[in-house]
């Protein structure tokens, strides 16, 4: 195996409407979805509004084996519940909501799925977009890049309208005060891999895997008062070693265990510790370096590294940017993130090379790239942080920073160096500073803008996320809900819904359906077609 | 000239600056390489993009919860 592997992302983005200070935060959120529905509308006819499916969801599954009573859970994890708002509800946990007497939500949009496969919806008091799944690290990027574009899009639309309030989005992990909201990873895997085995060769890989792909973020502890600059947006917020949850006392390995697909042969697992990226690098490797050691753990050839004080350790390297802050190791080795990063790389490089697939022809034409990239960074940042500049997001935002701070001397906690960490990640590229490096060629690019605005429209071709944005894309109308495994129709003159599972992510694909698709415009035929072939 | 210099660095701006509004240089720059001038440069325009009042605006980007 290799990087090639199904996988995709999610982005809770930081929401904020300065001309209305106050704003209930799941109001401003659903008004960002039905910005895109309504968009979406005047492209498609038929609408793309097409409701989520809850049936398949299991949020309180713990993956070490066993399940969490209701009664037990924090509201937050019960996910499996369509967000059925009411106002007094959302009020009070979200701020105030101005009322009539009727309910605002009420005929507000919470959920979509869209013409890409993806999935876009109000989670808790954010706009959350998740990508479909796709099956390497590179397109990961880009279709997680490319909900970048959907949100904009929606933006845009709101700032269109003036009976609105400005909406600004942020690609960010935390508002300094204390919150934080995620951006996670999701990864396939064989359910036969012990859970013990995933937990012990991904700790300390964690702990050190910020070093390429944190975000950066001004301010030291929860609330950010510390004065100081760290790697990772998202450090301070962990707590535990391992856990179920996500809102609160937040794990560095997350037991959710719902696979969206066939439960005995998959597992899912749910990554929540990483930095939402701008970085088109930072992103790659994100993801990518991540597959490889999954495949080290599939393959029982995990470096045998222990770290001590995980929740500690990941902290230490956050706020170190020197890279130079040592973690000790249970066999007494004392070593920097860069040292643990390398150690994961030689496994990889091994196993690669023993299996074949990142040999230049006769390759899986993704891993000897990861592979490359992955060292050049580390060797960057070996030898001299700052140089990693165009790749590395953390430092990238750090020479930024530092610019200003020399410029004007301005300390640490300065106003405007939290506003450049603040505007590093608004979602509007006139806005975003990322961007603005980005245009003059001081941000590393992989994918073009076409490739990103192609994939906020079209899903991957090589997983069922084919199958699910053309059924959105071509039949909308007659598509009344779906969700990662299933696609349900309501077929006129049919008194029963037609469900159609997908519960192999592998199936679905354009090479076994794009011919369908083709040969039918209306639903009934293509329904007939595809569920008489199943038979 | 600071116009004129940025027109130079950057040909790419769709943005025209205009003379009269030209904010004061900062006193005496010191010593400046290729290097810093590229970052003066940089900065130059992040000022124009920055919010304004960033102690009001950074204390007013308030979170409610999340994953």
């Amino acid at each position: 195996m290799s990087v090639v592997r199904v996988m995709g992302t999610e982005t809770e983005y930081g929401i904020h409407a300065p001309s209305a200070p106050g704003s209930n935060a799941t109001l401003l959120s659903s008004q960002i979805v039905n910005a895109y529905a309504s968009l979406t509308r005047q492209r498609a006819a038929g609408g793309a509004e097409t409701r989520w499916d809850y049936s398949d969801e299991d949020p309180l599954h713990d993956a070490r084996g066993w399940d969490v009573p209701r009664e037990d859970a924090h509201p937050s994890q019960l996910t499996d519940q369509p967000a059925v708002l009411d106002a007094e509800a959302v009020a009070l946990a979200d701020g105030p909501l101005e009322t009539d007497g009727e309910d605002p939500l009420s005929s507000m949009l919470m959920n979509m799925v869209l013409g890409n496969g993806a999935r876009l919806y109000v989670d808790h008091a954010h706009p959350e977009y998740s990508s479909p799944e796709v099956t390497n690290p590179f397109d990961a990027m880009v279709w997680d890049a490319a909900g970048d574009a959907v949100v904009l899009a929606a933006v845009r639309q709101i700032a269109a309208n003036p009976g609105l309030p400005d909406v600004n989005l942020y690609k960010n992990n935390t508002d300094n005060k204390s919150v934080s909201y995620g951006s996670h990873e999701n990864y396939l895997m064989p359910r036969h891999v012990p859970f013990g085995h995933i937990v012990s060769g991904l700790t300390p890989f964690f702990v050190s895997r910020q070093v390429i792909c944190g975000a950066g973020r001004v301010g030291i502890g929860q609330d950010g008062r510390g004065a100081g600059y760290q790697i990772a947006q998202r450090s301070d917020f962990f707590e535990a070693e391992v856990g179920l949850e996500t809102t609160i006392r937040r794990p560095i390995i997350n037991t959710r265990d719902e696979p969206h697909a066939v439960a005995d042969k998959y597992r899912r697992l749910h990554v929540i510790i990483g930095d939402a990226n701008l970085s088109q690098v930072s992103n790659y490797l994100k993801m990518g370096t991540t597959a490889l050691v999954l495949d080290l753990v599939e393959a029982g050839e995990a470096p045998a590294i222990e770290v001590e004080n995980p929740v500690a350790s990941l902290r230490a390297v956050s706020h170190d940017t020197s890279l130079t802050h040592t973690v000790r190791l249970r066999d007494g080795r004392q070593v920097t993130a860069l040292d643990i990063q390398e150690i994961y790389l030689e496994a990889a490089r091994r196993r690669t090379q023993r299996t074949g697939v990142a040999d230049p022809a006769s390759g899986d034409g993704h891993t000897a790239a990861l592979l490359a990239k992955w060292e050049s960074v580390l060797d960057q940042l070996r030898r001299d942080p700052a140089g990693a500049a165009a790749q590395v997001e953390w430092v990238a935002k750090l020479s930024l920073l530092e610019g200003y701070r020399q410029r004007d001397g301005l300390d640490w906690n300065d106003a405007r160096l939290g506003l450049i960490d603040l505007q590093w990640s608004d979602v509007r590229p006139e806005k975003s500073l990322y961007s603005r490096l980005l245009a003059r060629g001081r941000m590393e690019r992989l994918a073009t803008d076409e490739q990103i605005a192609r994939a906020a429209v079209e899903p991957p071709p090589d997983t069922r996320a084919y199958f699910r944005g053309k059924c959105v894309q071509r039949y909308s109308k007659f598509v009344v809900g779906a969700s990662w495994d299933s696609v349900i129709f309501d077929l006129p003159g049919n008194r029963r819904l037609q469900r159609v599972p997908t519960r192999e992510p592998l199936r679905g694909t354009r090479a076994l359906t794009g011919g369908l698709f083709e040969r039918h415009d209306d639903a009934e035929g293509f329904l007939a077609e595809l569920l008489g072939g199943q038979r | 000239m600071a116009a004129q210099e940025q027109k130079n660095v950057s040909p790419r701006t769709d943005e025209v600056e205009v003379d009269d509004d030209v904010a004061t240089p900062p006193p005496a720059a010191p010593q400046t390489s290729e290097a810093t001038e590229g970052v003066d440069d940089l900065l130059d325009e992040i000022d124009g993009v920055l919010e304004t009042n960033a102690e009001e605006f950074v204390r007013g980007f308030v979170q409610k919860g999340g994953q």
